[in-house]
């Protein structure tokens, strides 16, 4: 009896601690972080959370931090480089220390950002400051609480020299010529056409921004809620059926479940890969890569979606991580320095080949063939962002995971049963019930 | 409660060594009855109080969140009853992934089988005994991620396993984790590999245990082999191969590491645990995820409470 009596006392205590966990204190009264006025006057310790732990340990963030320290002499910047950065991020803010400046991690809802972080203004003032693709995302009743300082562009990094020896020197400008093109390159270099790093996962879910750049829509997003994303005639639905048509053609690396990121931009760099879609932001460390495997830099080109309306290509600009300014922190001020001064005074757009929030800033070097070419730059709207998270998450489809172009590429490798008109159909069947359950 | 928390870890060994004289001369004052009272409590505080902080604790909360409908980072969440487990029980969905689990239980019947296999070989005399007890245990004490990635290279298309057995001039065209049909049983080969090891070690020690005379007697008996391993080795250690017959069911059904590591569940290779974490992580349905993990748990005390009752743990008979 007593023993029992011991284990009651112990699993209620332990209820007890549970539910106590829950409660926190309501937010501080000053909930805004907007450009202080003037440098000398801002004060305070402020801690930078990042995804870029490579560059914490090689010291350019205290580089950064030195020159910011200049501008800002009254401010010390202190940084904490996280490796699984959206997983560990995201449990911190169930407390309130997550840093003074973070990147909003992706699972946080939109229309919990005023739970989380200071507002950075007006959003009126902010678009006219900002791009569309910087604020977008960031805006909940009127006001911006997150900014994406840099996006990226999509599109496929390919081999320079490995297209030229297949004799394809032209961007593909239909599904079907981009394919021809692929099929080329097997036939007379060897080189692997395409390869999906289907079992890293996450690479393969950068066709989700393949929304927009068939169609040239600049509401592709915003449209989701309300139509079947996987229709014909709309940007998955060509995105999809590529990367289906390039693996049943065995266009791609023939075990995809072995795949490895890191080996693969050597394997690319080196020319055994021939292509791949990724954001823009690749190309820095595929020409690292090349660099390092004795090859020029310059053999490593990035092409849009072979796709074009009226003559031109498409490629949306992707917003990246939104900077925010925690709503619990003491320095504000001080956050919001930071952030405006990476933006305006640094050099990171250039070195990431990241193209700036700032209104009229320069588009990076390794963009100039699309600016070249015509290459018409979108910047989605994200007025629907939440609501498409939520109908995402509800419906389990996972539209920017890899879960679901896995199953695709196994269909078309013929891992698993189905076709690809079965794989649409239940992906819209699951979307459409989601869509009306969050109305 | 205040007492096991904050009660000295270090008196109540001289309180202890204090008392013990006084148990056998007098009859012990009032004050000292209670502190005889709370000296086990003062040894035991330190791990209840990590018992609770890392094991209770986080289980109350689980329970607590699979009826909201939370989402992992909103400092808001609703009571929703129990909707998560209506949800849960009417998806089969979610269900169809305990398909994979017997994958992993028929490998761990076969991991017992060949852990019982070994040690009862290295009971006996045996050749380079220890240098043999070193190269099973080995495995168990890798590190589960290392594991991981050494098997991604061994079952790698032109990896470690298709050189070998290209060198014993069979050529297999099939791929070990990209076909469908083979992936579960090269992923419960890995855990086979990996934790035959402790169920080897779990037997040799039990079996170490027998005392020599029966051995011996047997052996003047003249009992061949089989029938030492039938009438005295596998009695002796029933309790051991009843343990490790509840750790692998509840093992198999909560496979995680390993599948995780190797293929991130795609395919036909997803776990329940996968599942869930997706659900948790991915879609952002804690309240769900927490659900399954409850039920996950009752399941496994269920299945151990069968066993416990179709095999009851009787004492070994020791002399």
């Amino acid at each position: 009896m007593k023993r029992r009596a011991l284990a009651a006392v112990l699993l209620s205590a332990a209820l007890l601690a549970a539910g106590c966990g829950g409660g926190s204190g309501a937010g501080p009264a000053d909930d805004s972080a907007l450009s202080p006025a003037d440098p000398a006057k801002v004060s305070g310790d402020i801690t930078v959370l990042t995804n870029r732990t490579d560059l914490v340990t090689d010291g350019t963030m205290q580089k950064y931090a030195d020159l910011f320290k200049k501008d800002y002499p009254n401010v010390t910047v202190k940084f904490e480089g996280i490796t699984d950065y959206e997983g560990e991020v995201k449990i911190r803010m169930n407390t309130d220390k997550y840093g003074d400046v973070l990147l909003i991690p992706n699972s946080v809802v939109t229309t919990d950002y005023p739970k989380f972080f200071a507002s950075l203004g007006d959003a009126a003032a902010m678009e006219a400051k900002y791009t569309a693709a910087g604020t977008g995302k960031g805006k909940v009743g009127g006001k911006v609480y997150g900014l994406a300082g840099f996006s990226f562009i999509n599109g496929f990094v390919y081999n320079k020299d490995v297209w030229t020896a297949a004799g394809v020197t032209e961007w593909p400008k239909t599904p079907a010529d981009f394919l021809a093109a692929l099929q080329a390159i097997k036939a007379k270099t060897g080189a692997t056409p395409y390869y999906t790093n289907y079992k890293d996962g996450w690479p393969l879910s950068s066709w989700s921004s393949v929304l927009g750049s068939a169609t040239c829509d600049a509401k592709a997003s915003d449209n989701l809620p309300t139509s079947d994303p996987w229709a014909a005639g709309g940007d998955l639905n060509a995105g999809d059926t590529l990367l289906f048509d390039i693996v049943k053609n065995k266009l791609s690396e023939s075990d995809p479940t072995t795949t490895n990121w890191e080996d693969s931009k050597g394997l690319l760099a080196t020319g055994k890969i021939a292509t791949m879609w990724l954001g823009s932001w690749s190309l820095v460390q595929m020409q690292d890569a090349a660099r390092k495997a004795g090859k020029s830099p310059d053999s490593i080109g990035y092409l849009p979606f072979p796709a074009q309306v009226g003559g031109k290509f498409c490629s949306v600009v992707a917003p990246d991580y939104q900077s925010a300014v925690n709503i619990h922190s003491p320095n504000k001020a001080a956050a919001r320095a930071w952030i405006d001064w990476i933006l305006e005074k640094s050099d990171t757009a250039a070195v990431n080949q990241a193209v700036s929030a700032l209104k009229g800033a320069p588009l990076p070097s390794a963009l100039k063939p699309f600016t070249d070419a015509g290459v018409q730059f979108i910047d989605l709207a994200q007025v629907n962002a939440a609501k498409v998270s939520e109908i995402d998450n509800l419906s389990e489809v996972g539209i920017g995971k890899p879960e679901y172009r896995q199953r695709l590429i196994d269909v078309a490798r013929g891992a698993a049963e189905g076709d690809l008109a079965g794989i649409f159909a239940d992906l819209a069947k699951r979307w459409s019930e989601a869509a009306k359950n969050v109305g | 409660m205040t007492d096991l928390k904050t009660g000295p870890r270090v008196d109540p060994a001289p309180a202890a060594a204090a008392d013990a004289p006084a148990r056998t001369a007098v009859p012990p004052a009032r004050g000292a009855t209670w502190a005889r009272r709370l000296t086990p409590w003062g040894y035991l505080a330190a791990a209840l109080v990590l018992l609770v902080a890392f094991t209770y604790v986080p289980v109350a909360n689980m329970i607590s969140y699979s009826f909201t409908d939370w989402d992992g980072v909103s400092p808001d969440k609703d009571f929703v009853g129990v909707d998560n487990y209506v949800e849960l029980f009417t998806r089969p969905d979610l269900f169809h992934v305990f398909f994979v689990s017997l994958f992993y239980l028929a490998a761990a019947a076969v991991q017992i089988v060949v852990a019982l296999y070994f040690a009862t070989v290295l009971t006996f005399r045996t050749r380079f005994r220890n240098l043999f007890k070193g190269l099973l245990f080995f495995p168990y004490l890798i590190n589960g991620v290392a594991v991981a990635f050494v098997f991604l290279y061994f079952f790698k298309e032109g990896g470690t396993l298709d050189s070998v057995l290209a060198l014993v001039g069979v050529h297999p065209k099939q791929l070990w984790l990209g076909d469908p049909d083979l992936v579960n049983v090269s992923l419960s080969g890995v855990s086979v590999w990996r934790f035959l090891g402790l169920n080897f070690v779990l037997f040799l020690g039990a079996m170490q245990s027998i005392p020599a005379e029966l051995h011996e007697a047997a052996e003047i008996d003249g009992a061949t082999r089989w029938q030492v391993f039938r009438g005295i080795i596998a009695p002796s250690i029933r309790p051991i191969i009843g343990l490790s017959v509840i750790l692998a069911i509840s093992g198999s059904l909560s496979v995680f590491e390993i599948p995780f590591i190797m293929t991130r569940g795609f395919g036909e290779s997803k776990t329940f645990v996968i599942q869930t974490v997706k659900l948790a992580f991915d879609f952002n349905k804690m309240g769900l995820a927490s659900a399954m993990a409850v039920v996950l748990l009752a399941i496994i005390l269920l299945i151990t409470w069968v066993q416990r009752r179709l095999v009851p743990d009787e004492r070994a008979d020791r002399p």
